[in-house]
């Protein structure tokens, strides 16, 4: 028996989200005496990585027609994946290609799925986020087959030695009705779901012309930017970069929010970061009752001053 | 140009949220319920505007009992020409999924449209599972839809970027922010919308895949760690060697 996981690839490397849900997986099939085997659709150059995380078995389907994501026929590959390795539980990242896949395998097995896991299975019951991050829910899956998506941060990172067998797989390929026509980069920007440090700024800035330092800060920490919903709104920052409850929902290891209240709606989306820190000339600004660190101050006196200690400490 | 587009009831997003029975239940006192933002202000607008352009009829379908018909004729306000309210009490996603399925297959509209997720639940699971069911395409947090004939051209956000799909009828689309702009009903569409068809009919038996066993609060913050304005370099140094982020 074994934990089956989908390893989703883009620009042909495996994703982050990717490695985040072969160590989830990795970790139940160590509890649960199983072994963790990986499935990569389409060209990835660096299968070899999940040997650190723990998987040892990994089901190449090795075919650049099928780098383009189309969940359909994804589903009906990972069907016959877990037949083959006669699979009790199936891990998804919960990104946009986990979203799209594990609802379509779930109806393929009749299985019961929990998306947006975060923390490892407790025999048959998972802790996930609801309500948009403002509270978990423990949810039971009732049948034998058990699908589950991860939310980044679920588990703590196990990286060892480990290497892995790569099989490649060789299975019945649907043909659906849909077609990729084109992919558009988002030009080099790191993409917000999966940095691990997010700099966010909102109307305490004033004006979009503001943004240079933020961008700045964001460069030399190595985050990605993001921006509060009426800056979005207003047409200063573009709607791809707004968290909170109706825009993309994160959980950086580190979010820092400049000028930017702390509207409830906004704190659903960025509650799951693991460490908080808030820049605000209001001392009453809601934020702060979220924050694990704050400053009380002006912006445009603050922001400077850490873009220079950041290069100081970055030497 | 057919279009069935599936709403959920959620609390509006100001609500607080608190548990009864144990922690067991979601507690609904005094709370407000609103259509799931992103079924009506992405999807049900965006069916409303592609049936503008090219004619044809917007149906709303919920899975849901009386308690739901608010809400369904707050869309019916805002536009669309009728309902369907599957009567069951409100169950797991692959329920519902069955649900509308069922009711999709003996209607055959062109496409079938949905929020991306609830605000509540956050599952993201009944559209995938219902162009499953279907045998259809399925194109998840679709952030632009159009149509030309039977084709259509649709754009997805992706990590990093935004993929243009093509794609025919019938298919079923989650919809995501940038697809369409909310839209507030007017006076006349709340008039109307007490007197559009609102057809109850019944549920198809299938069991549930999942429970809610409780619900719990994340742990609340220890509290805040001020830094005084003047002395940045502080925090800087709290977040490499305490918090150990940078």
């Amino acid at each position: 028996m074994s934990v089956l996981i989908y390893t989703d690839s883009a620009d042909g490397t495996l994703t982050k989200n990717a490695f985040e849900a072969a160590n989830y997986g990795a970790l139940l099939a160590k509890k649960e005496g199983k072994s963790a085997t990986a499935i990569v659709i389409g060209e990835a150059s660096d299968i070899d990585k999940l040997g650190a995380y723990g998987v040892t078995k990994v089901l190449h389907v090795n075919d650049a027609a099928l780098n383009n994501f189309d969940p359909q026929r994804n589903a009906a590959i990972i069907a016959q994946a877990v037949t083959k390795e006669n699979a009790t539980t199936i891990i998804f990242p919960h990104d946009y290609s986990g979203k799209a896949t594990a609802p379509m395998l779930v109806a393929k097995l009749d299985a019961g799925l929990v998306t947006g896991a975060v923390a490892l299975p407790e025999g048959n019951t998972v802790r996930k986020a609801v309500f948009s991050g403002k509270a978990f829910a423990d949810v039971e899956i009732k049948t034998a087959i058990k699908i589950i998506s991860v939310l980044p941060n679920a588990v703590d990172k196990q990286i060892g030695e480990g290497s892995v067998a790569v099989e490649n797989f060789s299975c019945e390929i649907p043909t659906t009705r849909l077609t990729v026509k084109e992919v558009k980069k988002a030009s080099t920007e790191l993409s917000l779901t999966e940095a691990d440090i997010v700099v966010s700024a909102g109307r305490g800035l004033k004006g979009p012309e503001n943004w240079g330092m933020i961008e700045e800060l964001a460069q030399e920490l190595g985050a990605a930017t993001a921006c509060s919903r009426p800056v979005a709104d207003i047409g200063w920052r573009p709607h791809h970069e707004h968290v909170g409850q109706t825009g993309i929902a994160i959980r950086p290891n580190l979010y820092i929010a400049v000028g930017i209240s702390g509207a409830i709606q906004h704190l659903a989306g960025v509650n799951g970061s693991k460490t908080i820190v808030v820049i605000n000339t209001d001392p009453e600004a809601p934020f702060f009752k979220a924050a694990d660190y704050g400053i009380v101050g002006d912006a445009f006196e603050v922001v400077p001053k850490m873009i220079a200690a950041v290069k100081k400490l970055k030497g | 140009m057919k279009i069935i587009v599936c709403i959920s009831k959620a609390p509006d997003t100001t609500s607080k949220i608190a548990f009864t029975d144990g922690n067991s239940k979601f507690d609904e006192n005094g709370v407000q319920f609103i259509v799931n933002p992103y079924d009506e202000w992405y999807a049900l607008v965006r069916a409303l505007e592609l049936k503008e352009a090219n004619g044809g009829s917007v149906t709303v379908l919920n899975v849901g009992d009386t308690s739901n018909d608010a809400i369904i004729r707050k869309a019916l306000a805002i536009g669309a020409d009728d309902a369907v309210r599957i009567d069951t009490p409100t169950q797991d996603a692959l329920f519902v999924a069955k649900q509308i399925a069922n009711y999709v297959k003996e209607n055959n509209p062109d496409m079938v449209l949905l929020g991306k997720e609830t605000i509540d639940y956050n599952g993201s699971q009944v559209g995938g599972m219902v162009a499953a069911i279907l045998d259809m395409p399925y194109v998840s947090l679709a952030s632009k839809l159009d149509m030309n004939g039977t084709t259509a051209t649709i754009e997805r956000e992706i990590e990093g970027g935004v993929e243009v799909i093509e794609t025919s009828t019938p298919f079923v689309l989650s919809a995501a922010k940038g697809m369409a702009e909310a839209r507030i009903p007017n006076m006349r569409g709340i008039m109307a919308a007490r007197t559009k068809p609102l057809n109850v009919v019944a549920a198809i038996a299938a069991d549930n895949a999942t429970e809610i066993k409780s619900f719990s609060l994340p742990p609340a913050k220890t509290g805040c760690k001020y830094v005084d304005a003047d002395n940045v370099e502080q925090l800087i140094d709290l977040l490499h060697n305490e918090a150990k982020a940078i």
